[in-house]
């Protein structure tokens, strides 16, 4: 089991006896994370693995509090990112540890990339946040749903009729115009995720298809890793 | 105005519980008031924003040592960024009851990587003063046991499985501490004070350090007009 932490694992976690895999999938906002994700988890239960879900602001500890924080738009960038960072490290300790540890296979819509992606567009040094990240366990595999601008607008629009402060970089002030900011920011977070994709070895995946067409891609790709990871035979 | 333009002076205070810290840091404030100075006050882990995770993590023991950490250095900077550095550019003195070495000696304890912490505090500039009060484990222990306290949990570090007895685990935990902070003293330049002397020798100390290291006429309050 190649199961192993970017730097170290953090302090009373056992990196020994992780038998299960964790895989992500990053993309864009409206990628399409979800609905893969959705229709990932019946189809590994159907086939025998127990499957854990993860994401973003979903911890008991700071979920709640975070989700708040972001309603009131008053902390400052630094102080979200570290928020964040809790948010990441107690599901990571107390979610992802524990269902790997059991062999299950943790589906994660998306982790460390899409904070870190965040955080430097908003001018946080590079170095500064692989070293609070450096205590994150690394993914088998990092499918990312690459999308067009264009797919991601209509999508989101479809949806919403509308755009989120947030995924429009409204914090930044890169225009007062908010499609504006939209356009700008979306080019500035895909640029991110396009390096970060080389450095982590990422799988980019053509989001632009349809969703049975993407999904049909994934399983393929995950067949394979179950292969490898998951011999016959092989044990706890 | 150029971005670094510090004009302001950030004094810290460290040292373990019953060290009589939070007393002389109240004095020194009271004192800077009476002269007349720009002075701004903060404690630990105080910030209104995280507080409520804060309290929800310690009262049902939900936190690891790295969240532990990650959920102070949060509060830290979210004061550090809203307050201490704004009071730092508009001239302020600025007087801490703890600062990041709080978090470098007990996290350091709870096992977070020293060059971990280090790195994650980066952002923050260190005081121009730390004062370090000094005093034996003992001491600082008898002040605060004999008082039959209701200790803490993580105070205790009993998530440390040090000790089944809370007060065992206690002594144990301020012990280790105390090692993390001496090994600083060198590292940061702590400016050491006998917390075994009375505290109106220890005031006079560190006034007459404070007069000495700040030229404090260039912190009385300007006239509003």
């Amino acid at each position: 089991m190649a199961n192993r932490f970017f730097k170290m694992p953090p302090p009373q976690v056992d990196p020994a006896k992780l038998s299960g895999i964790l895989i992500v999938i990053e993309g864009m906002d409206s990628s399409g994370r979800s609905t893969h994700i959705g229709r990932l988890a019946p189809w590994l239960e159907q086939k025998g693995y127990a499957v854990v879900q993860v994401g973003l602001k979903r911890s008991e500890l700071v979920g709640q509090a975070l989700e708040q924080a972001k309603q009131g738009n008053v902390l400052s960038p630094r102080t979200m990112s570290l928020f964040y960072a809790t948010d990441f490290y107690d599901q990571l300790e107390n979610s992802i540890v524990p269902a790997l540890r059991a062999g299950s296979v943790v589906l994660a819509d998306r982790y460390i990339f899409t904070l870190m992606a965040r955080d430097v567009v908003r001018g946080a040094d590079p170095a500064w946040l692989e070293s609070l990240y450096s205590m994150a366990l690394v993914p088998s595999t990092v499918f990312f749903l690459d999308t067009s601008w264009r797919t991601l607008l209509d999508r989101t629009l479809k949806a919403r009729a509308s755009l989120d402060y947030w995924e429009s970089g409204m914090d930044l002030g890169l225009s007062r115009d908010w499609f504006d900011s939209y356009l700008k920011y979306q080019r500035r977070m895909s640029a991110e995720f396009k390096s970060l994709a080389k450095k982590y070895d990422f799988i980019t995946v053509n989001g632009n298809r349809s969703v049975s067409a993407v999904d049909r891609d994934l399983r393929a790709q995950i067949e394979q890793i179950l292969i490898k990871e998951y011999p016959a035979g092989s044990k706890a | 105005m150029h971005e670094s333009s510090i004009t302001g002076k950030l004094i810290a205070v460290e040292g373990l519980d019953g060290s009589g810290k939070s007393t002389q840091v109240y004095l020194l404030h009271q004192w800077l008031i009476s002269l007349g100075c720009r002075v701004y006050f903060t404690e630990w882990n105080s910030s209104t924003l995280v507080k409520e995770a804060t309290r929800k993590g310690k009262k049902r023991q939900l936190l690891t040592p790295t969240t532990f950490s990650l959920i102070h250095a949060t509060d830290f900077a979210d004061r550090y960024e809203r307050q201490i550095l704004p009071m730092l550019k508009g001239g302020y003195i600025v007087l801490c009851d703890r600062y990041m070495f709080t978090s470098f000696a007990r996290d350091a304890v709870r096992g977070c990587d020293k060059a971990w912490l280090r790195k994650l505090y980066g952002f923050a500039r260190v005081p121009d003063i730390v004062f370090y009060f000094k005093l034996p484990l003992e001491t600082a222990l008898g002040r605060i046991l004999e008082g039959r306290p209701e200790l803490k949990y993580f105070e205790a570090g009993m998530d440390l499985d040090l000790s089944p007895d809370i007060e065992e685990s206690f002594r144990i935990f301020q012990g280790r501490v105390r090692d993390q902070y001496e090994s600083m003293v060198p590292e940061y330049g702590f400016t050491l004070l006998d917390a075994t002397l009375n505290v109106h020798e220890q005031q006079k100390k560190v006034r007459e350090i404070i007069g000495r290291k700040i030229d404090l006429a260039k912190y009385h309050q300007r006239k509003v007009g």
